[in-house]
C-alpha cells in the first residue's frame, strides 16, 4: 500500500473508492489484518520457544548466558529511538512538513541500519564460537555454559531462527521506508496529501520493534532457574 | 433454458465489459480489474485440478488388482502425496474465494473493485509461482511424505522433492492471505450505502468468515514448515527426536493450520449453497443470521479442534477428551446450516435448474460427511478407524462432497454473469446426476471397506482379497465421476462459443450482481447503488400466487423491464 505510484490526475483517491475517507479507513483495516497475520506468524515460534524454554530450563539458562546483554540493550535502545523517529515522521506528514519527514525517515532508516550492524557483530561472535546449529555445532561444553549440547543447540536454533526472521523484518521495513521517501522525495501526491500511507508504514515498523521488545527479554534477560 | 430475450437498452451490442474492454495478453496479465483476476484464477485452478484428478485416476487402477502391479510402492507413495498437495493447496484453498469470492464478493456488497487490485493480482502470481515450483517438483522426482508433511521423515530421512514442495506451498500460503486481507477490507469498508451487515448475501459473510480462518491459520503452518525447512537445509533441531526436538509438536501446529484448512476448503461452499438454495426456492432464507454465525462459529470452533487429529500420536487421555468434546461442538453450528437450507425449501418455489442440482446434492452428501466425522471425534471409534478408508470416505465426502459440489453449483449458477453465455440445461443436469451417482458409487463402498479395516495409503492388499470388490466398486465410480467431471469442461466450453446470449438476470434471482449487465463491465457500477433491503427480499404472496397462476413474475430488482422469467418445465428447452 505504501508503495502506490503516484496518479496522474492530483486526486490520491483510487478508482475503486468513493471518496479520500473511505481509502484512508480501508487502508487502515488491511495494514491491521496484516499485521494480524503478522503476529500469528511471529506467535508459533513464540510457542515453541516457551515451551522449549518450559521443558529444558537450566539448560536454556546456561546456554543464555553466552549472549551478549550490553549489544542486546544498545539493540534494543537503538530500536526504540528509530519508533520514536517513525513518530515524528508521520507527526510531519500529518502537517505535510516535507524536509522534517524526510529527516525523521531517513533517521529511522539509519537506526535500522545500525541495529543489523549490532546484530551482525553478534551474529559473528557466535560464529566464532560455533555456536551454529547444525552438524558443526560446537563440541565444547564451556562455549555454551555447561549445558546440555543437544538442548543447547536448540537454544541456538530458535535464536536464529527468531532474530533473524526478524532481521528479515528489518530489512523489509527499510525497503518500505524506502519506497516511501523515495515517493516523498517525488513529492507524490498519494503520499505528501494524504498522510495515511506514512502512518501505515509507522505501524508497520511499530509492530517490528515490538518484536524485538518481546525477543530482547526472552533471550537475554533469563531469571535463573530454581 | 431461459425464456429471457435480452432487451436493447440493457445490453447494446458494442457496450464495454470487463472481457472486451482491452484484448492483448498484456491487459490480463497486468490487470487490476478482480474480475479478470477470478477468470485468471478460474483457469489456474481448472489445469490444477485436471492434474489432481488424474493422479487420482492413477491410484484407483492400482487399487482395482490386490496386488500391487502397476506403481512400485515408492511411486504409489509420490502419487497420493502429489493427489494430496495438488487437490488441497492447488484447487480446494484457493478455488472458490480466489474465484467466485474475487470476482463476486465486490459486485455483491456494491462496490467497484477490491480494496486493493495490485495485492490480488500479486496474489495470483505468486500462486502460479508456487504452482510451477510444485509441478517442477512433481516432475523431478515427486515427494513422498504424503500432503502432512510429517517430520523426522520429511526433515531428516526422505529423499524426494519436499524442499521444493515445502517451498511451493510457504509461497502458495501467502497467496491465500493476500486475497483473505483483500476480502476482509472490502467488506468492512465497502459496501454500498444501504448495504449493512445484516443485508449481506451470506455468500459474503462466509467468504468474511473463510478469511479470518485464513489470516489467523495460515501463517502458523507457513513458520512451522519453514521449521522444516531449516530443519532439513541447516539441521536446525525443531521437530526432530535425535537433535533433541518434539515431532509432535509439529502435528499440533500443523494441525492448528490443517484442521481450520477443511473449513477454508467447505465455508465459501457454505455461503454458495445458502444463494442457490434462497434464489431457487425462491424464498427468503431460514433463519439468516442463524446461518450467517454459524459461519463465524464454525470458524472459531474450527481453531479449537485440532487435537482429533493425534488421538493415536502420544497425545494425552486428558487433552484427547477435550478435544472430543470440542469436535462435537462443531457439528452445531454445521447443523443449523443443513436444517435452515432444508426448512428454507420447504413450502418454497422450487425450480429444479442445473445449479439447484447440485445445490440438493450438496445437502445429501455434505450431511453424510458430515455426520461421518462424529465416528471419527469420538476417541473409542477413532482408535479403530485412525488410518483406514473410512477416514479417505470421511473426508472426500466433505472436501468433493462439498467444496466441490459447492463449487460446480457456483459455477452453474455464475457462468451466465461471468460470461454472458447460458450453457445447455439439460446438458448441465444430465451432468450433475452422473457426479452425484459416480461421486458415491466411489466412495460409499470406501465407508464400507474401511469399517471392515482396510487401510489407507497401501498400494497392495494381496493379506485381504476380500476387499476387491469395493475397490473396483470404487474405481467404476471414480470412472463415472471422470466422465462427469469432463462433460461441464465440455458444454462450458461450447457456451463461450456457440451459446444463447445471457440477460442480466436469467434465473431472476436476488442480488445486486444480478442488476447489473452480464458480462458485467469493467467499473461493475454505473452509479453505486443504494440498498434498501436485504438481498433475500422475496415476497411470500406475489411468489404464491404467481406459482398457483403459473404466471410470470415480476422481478424487483428490474422492475423497470418486461423481463420473464423461465418456469421450471420450459427448463432446458434448448
Amino acid at each position: 500500500m505504501a508503495a502506490a505510484s503516484h496518479n496522474i490526475e492530483p486526486t490520491p483517491v483510487h478508482h475503486q473508492f468513493e471518496d479520500i475517507e473511505q481509502q484512508n479507513e480501508t487502508y487502515v483495516v488491511g495494514m491491521w489484518t496484516f499485521l494480524v497475520t503478522e503476529i500469528m506468524f511471529f506467535g508459533a515460534l513464540f510457542l515453541v520457544f516457551t515451551l522449549y524454554r518450559w521443558n529444558y530450563q537450566l539448560d536454556f539458562y546456561k546456554a543464555h548466558e553466552h549472549l551478549d546483554v550490553k549489544l542486546g540493550a544498545i539493540n534494543t535502545t537503538i530500536l526504540l529511538f528509530s519508533s520514536f523517529s517513525m513518530v515524528l515522521g508521520v507527526h510531519f506528514a500529518q502537517l505535510q512538513d516535507r524536509m522534517k519527514v524526510l529527516a525523521s525517515l531517513g533517521l529511522t532508516v539509519a537506526c535500522a541500519m545500525a541495529f543489523l550492524v549490532i546484530k551482525g557483530f553478534e551474529y559473528a561472535s557466535k560464529f566464532e564460537n560455533q555456536l551454529y546449529p547444525g552438524l558443526g555445532f560446537t563440541n565444547n561444553v564451556e562455549h555454551v555454559g555447561g549445558a546440555n549440547l543437544d538442548h543447547a543447540q536448540l537454544f541456538y536454533g530458535l535464536y536464529f531462527a527468531m532474530t533473524g526472521l526478524h532481521a528479515v523484518h528489518i530489512i523489509g521495513g527499510i525497503i518500505t521506508i524506502g519506497i516511501l521517501m523515495f515517493l516523498w522525495l517525488k513529492k507524490a501526491p498519494s503520499v505528501t496529501k494524504d498522510y495515511i500511507p506514512t502512518e501505515m508504514v509507522g505501524l508497520y515498523w511499530h509492530f517490528v520493534d515490538l518484536v524485538w521488545i518481546f525477543l530482547f527479554p526472552l533471550f537475554y534477560l533469563m531469571p535463573k532457574p530454581h | 433454458m431461459s425464456a429471457t430475450s435480452t432487451p436493447a437498452h440493457d445490453q447494446p451490442v458494442a457496450e464495454k465489459n470487463y472481457l472486451n474492454a482491452q484484448h492483448t495478453v498484456r491487459s490480463w496479465l497486468l490487470t487490476g480489474d478482480h474480475k479478470r483476476i477470478a477468470v485468471l484464477y478460474l483457469v489456474s485452478v481448472t489445469i490444477f485440478f485436471i492434474v489432481g484428478s488424474f493422479l487420482a485416476g492413477l491410484i484407483r487402477l492400482e487399487l482395482m488388482s490386490p496386488s500391487g502391479t502397476m506403481l512400485e510402492s515408492e511411486t504409489y507413495n509420490k502419487v497420493f502425496t502429489a493427489h494430496g498437495v495438488v487437490m488441497i493447496f492447488f484447487f480446494l484453498i484457493p478455488a472458490i474465494p480466489a474465484v467466485f469470492g474475487n470476482f463476486f464478493i465486490p459486485i455483491v456488497i456494491g462496490a467497484r473493485d477490491l480494496a486493493f487490485p495490485r495485492l490480488n493480482l500479486a496474489s495470483w502470481y505468486l500462486y502460479v509461482f508456487s504452482g510451477i515450483l510444485a509441478v517442477i517438483a512433481l516432475c523431478s522426482g515427486g515427494i513422498d511424505t504424503a500432503w502432512t508433511f510429517y517430520p523426522p521423515y520429511s526433515s531428516m530421512y526422505s529423499n524426494s522433492q519436499v524442499t521444493l514442495v515445502i517451498v511451493a506451498a510457504f509461497i502458495n500460503g501467502f497467496s491465500s492471505i493476500f486475497t483473505a486481507i483483500n476480502i476482509i477490507a472490502t467488506i468492512h469498508k465497502m459496501r454500498a450505502p444501504g448495504m449493512t451487515w445484516f443485508r449481506l448475501p451470506l455468500m459474503a459473510w462466509s467468504s468474511y468468515a473463510t478469511s479470518v480462518v485464513v489470516i489467523l491459520g495460515t501463517p502458523v503452518v507457513a513458520i512451522t514448515l519453514l521449521l522444516v525447512l531449516m530443519e532439513r537445509a541447516f539441521k536446525l533441531p525443531i521437530f526432530s527426536p535425535e537433535l533433541g526436538g518434539d515431532p509432535v509438536l509439529f502435528q499440533h501446529l500443523f494441525w492448528f493450520y490443517s484442521h481450520p484448512a477443511v473449513y477454508i476448503m467447505i465455508l465459501p461452499a457454505f455461503g454458495i449453497q445458502s444463494e442457490l438454495i434462497a434464489n431457487f426456492a425462491r424464498k427468503r432464507i431460514f433463519g439468516y443470521h442463524f446461518v450467517a454465525f454459524s459461519s463465524l462459529a464454525i470458524a472459531g470452533l474450527g481453531f479449537v479442534v485440532w487435537g482429533h487429529h493425534m488421538f493415536v500420536s502420544s497425545q494425552s487421555m486428558y487433552e484427547s477428551t477435550v478435544f472430543s468434546l470440542l469436535t462435537y461442538l462443531v457439528a452445531v453450528p454445521s447443523a443449523i446450516k443443513i436444517f435452515n437450507w432444508t426448512a428454507t425449501l420447504y413450502k418454497g418455489n422450487i425450480r429444479l435448474h442445473a445449479p439447484m442440482y447440485y445445490a440438493l446434492s450438496f445437502i445429501g452428501l455434505f450431511t453424510i460427511g458430515g455426520l461421518t466425522g462424529l465416528y471419527l471425534a469420538n476417541m473409542g471409534t477413532d482408535i479403530h478407524l485412525t488410518n483406514t478408508y473410512f477416514i479417505v470416505a470421511h473426508f472426500h465426502y466433505v472436501m468433493v462432497g462439498g467444496a466441490l459440489t459447492g463449487f460446480l453449483g457456483g459455477l452453474h449458477y455464475w457462468w451466465p454473469k461471468m460470461f454472458g453465455r447460458l450453457y445447455s440445461d439439460t446438458a448441465a443436469k444430465i451432468t450433475a446426476i452422473i457426479v452425484f451417482c459416480g461421486f458415491n458409487l466411489t466412495f460409499f463402498p470406501q465407508f464400507i471397506m474401511g469399517y471392515m479395516g482396510m487401510p489407507r495409503r497401501y498400494h497392495y492388499y494381496y493379506f485381504a482379497p476380500e476387499y476387491q470388490i469395493y475397490h473396483i466398486l470404487s474405481s467404476l465410480g471414480a470412472s463415472l465421476l471422470g466422465v462427469g467431471l469432463i462433460l461441464p469442461a465440455i458444454y462450458l466450453t461450447h457456451s463461450l462459443i456457440k451459446g444463447e446470449k445471457a440477460s442480466a438476470n436469467p434465473w431472476g434471482a436476488h442480488g445486486l450482481e444480478w442488476t447489473i449487465p452480464s458480462p458485467p463491465p469493467t467499473e461493475n457500477f454505473t452509479e453505486i447503488p443504494i440498498v434498501t433491503d436485504e438481498v433475500y427480499d422475496f415476497d411470500p404472496v406475489a411468489e404464491h400466487e404467481a406459482n398457483l397462476a403459473g404466471k410470470e413474475i415480476e422481478l424487483p430488482s428490474e422492475s423497470e423491464q418486461p423481463t420473464k422469467v423461465d418456469e421450471p418445465t420450459e427448463a432446458g428447452k434448448e
